[in-house]
């Protein structure tokens, strides 16, 4: 058995399918990286994921046990924004899963098991390189180091699971580079399982060990909703060949071509 | 020459043209008051400010004949203490039934419509319930400042609970937390600052009905001695009181500002505020 499973999952809401027959295996280590149009169901999937969300029909295992549709420590998740703590320092909000940990009823820590929380968060928050920030409070960073302060508050918890929902979407190219960095190197370091939606076609190409594309392989021109999003390539990464890639940004800019998407059309292999 | 909507005043200006509107009045009323006691030195309508400062100086720095207390500060000790155990009372409940009807949904479910119904019954008319239940104490005062605030500082503050992102309380919960941890550490300290910023907004309500309660049915407070001296017509003490008790509000409303800005400097730095 592969470490996550996933039996032939649908979503539906009413009559309108999002996604259909979604079959696949996901082995520990992995780094799925998922693209597609917008509103093709790919959110909704790491939804099922994360655990907001059930499916309609299926069945998603993960080490061979059925997942918990409720978001807990077991997947660690980074959203493009929001996701972290305004009114806590850089420190407290990576200390903040230690506290949650160990005191159930005040969720503080005082102390040796304090010092200890606050040594072990010090060095998560080196990796990933906002040192000279710990005492800022969120408001004070810049995007790309709020996100390097979501990715340092999930992993303190060590989940088995990274969710990353278009985490670097809202920044500049070049600190993109930087976090694509970073998150490569902590996945093989923390040896994480990551799936990552994107919006940027190149970095399904470049990040990772695995690119999803969702898209509708049926489409009734007279009732949108009555087929829904499939994995309709699921290619190891590196070895995207001319014709593949060709391909898979072709059937995307079908959808795309409506709803003007500068991220894809940007695009260069 | 810069369109009008692009000019701004220098600081100085700006302070100037601030101070100017007090200054009228004050000369109007100057005025009005010079004429009207000119015709008639007995008038007391617009008192001359030596009147009012004399009957000022007897309530406050000469005890009663009556009852040996320095009048002016009994009553504000009385109205403040009032005012701080009503909006106090009102900010706890709001706080404790806010916070959990904006994370709980079943409290929600359960608790929601009667606080929306509860605030639709205007305070004034239940009034006489309250002398009626609580006697003509202390109780039906406070009771009544805390039935005219409370329903809208628990609206507000469950508004303020379901603004918090969706995000934060997953990423939460993704750590690890069990309901009670996220209601305290990552709801109750986000609303802290805009309880508030909801109680200085309710103010001016609390005040209201604090006046009212103690026009009605006391024997001390600011209200009170208004409403009492009225049948005197005693503008000179009137006058000062009302200016007072708009002083005593702003100051109230000052010190909650500052101290939201000690204690919550996040919350003030990522919302600016027109002060």
């Amino acid at each position: 058995m592969s470490y996550i499973n996933i039996k032939n999952v649908w979503k539906e809401y009413g009559d309108q399918v999002v996604l259909e027959r979604i079959n696949s295996t996901v082995e520990e280590g992995e780094f799925i990286t998922i693209v597609g149009a917008s509103g093709c169901g790919k959110t909704t999937f790491l939804k099922m994921l994360l655990g907001t969300e059930a499916p309609s029909r299926g069945l998603i295992t993960v080490a061979n046990e059925p997942l918990r549709y409720e978001p807990d420590a077991q997947r660690g998740i980074v959203f493009q924004r929001y996701s972290v703590f305004p009114h806590m320092t850089v420190l407290q909000n990576v200390v903040l899963a230690r506290e949650f940990e160990k005191s159930r009823f005040l969720s503080r820590l005082f102390g040796r098991a304090r010092k200890q929380a606050i040594e072990e968060a010090l060095t998560m928050i080196e990796a990933v390189g906002l040192s000279a920030a710990a005492n800022k409070y969120p408001h004070e960073l810049s995007g790309g180091m709020q996100q390097r302060l979501a990715i340092a508050q999930a992993l303190i918890k060590k989940p088995r699971i990274l969710l990353l929902d278009e985490p670097f979407g809202a920044l500049d190219p070049g600190i993109r580079a930087d976090m694509h960095q970073l998150v490569l190197e902590l996945w093989r370091r923390y040896k994480l399982t990551i799936f990552m939606i994107t919006h940027d076609l190149k970095e399904g190409f470049y990040l990772g060990t695995r690119l999803w594309v969702f898209d509708k392989d049926r489409i009734d021109p007279h009732h949108p909703g009555a087929f829904g999003a499939r994995i309709t390539y699921d290619v190891p990464v590196g070895s995207v060949d001319q014709k593949a890639s060709e391909k898979i940004r072709e059937s995307l800019q079908q959808h795309n071509a409506a709803q003007d998407e500068p991220e894809l059309s940007g695009v260069s292999s | 020459m810069k369109k009008l909507i692009n000019q701004h005043p220098t600081r100085p200006f700006r302070w100037l043209l601030g101070i100017i509107p007090f200054f009228i009045l004050v000369i109007l009323y100057i005025g009005a008051s010079n004429a009207r006691l000119a015709e008639n030195p007995n008038d007391k309508l617009l008192p001359a400010f030596s009147s009012i400062a004399e009957a000022m100086n007897r309530l406050a720095f000469e005890p009663s004949k009556r009852s040996g207390e320095y009048v002016f500060w009994q009553d504000t000790i009385s109205s403040l203490e009032r005012l701080a155990v009503g909006v106090g009372v009102s900010a706890l409940i709001a706080l404790v039934l806010g916070v959990l009807n904006g994370t709980i949904p079943f409290v929600r479910a359960n608790l929601s419509p009667l606080i929306t119904a509860i605030s639709l019954v205007p305070p004034m008319a239940i009034l006489p319930i309250l002398f009626i239940v609580f006697g003509l104490g202390e109780a039906s005062k406070i009771v009544l400042i805390a039935i005219g605030i409370t329903p809208f500082l628990i609206r507000d503050m469950q508004q303020r609970v379901l603004e918090i992102p969706g995000e934060q309380i997953i990423k939460a919960q993704t750590l690890g937390a069990n309901t009670w941890q996220i209601i305290v550490r990552v709801v109750l300290p986000q609303v802290m600052p805009r309880l508030i910023a909801s109680v200085r907004l309710s103010l001016g309500a609390a005040w209201l009905f604090l006046i009212a309660a103690e026009a009605i049915a006391s024997t001390d407070g600011l209200g009170y001695r208004i409403f009492l001296v009225r049948r005197y017509l005693s503008m000179d003490v009137i006058l000062p009181y009302v200016l007072w008790i708009t002083l005593l509000a702003f100051a109230v409303d000052y010190a909650l500002r500052q101290l939201s800005q000690w204690l919550y400097p996040w919350f003030h730095d990522q919302t600016p505020e027109r002060a």
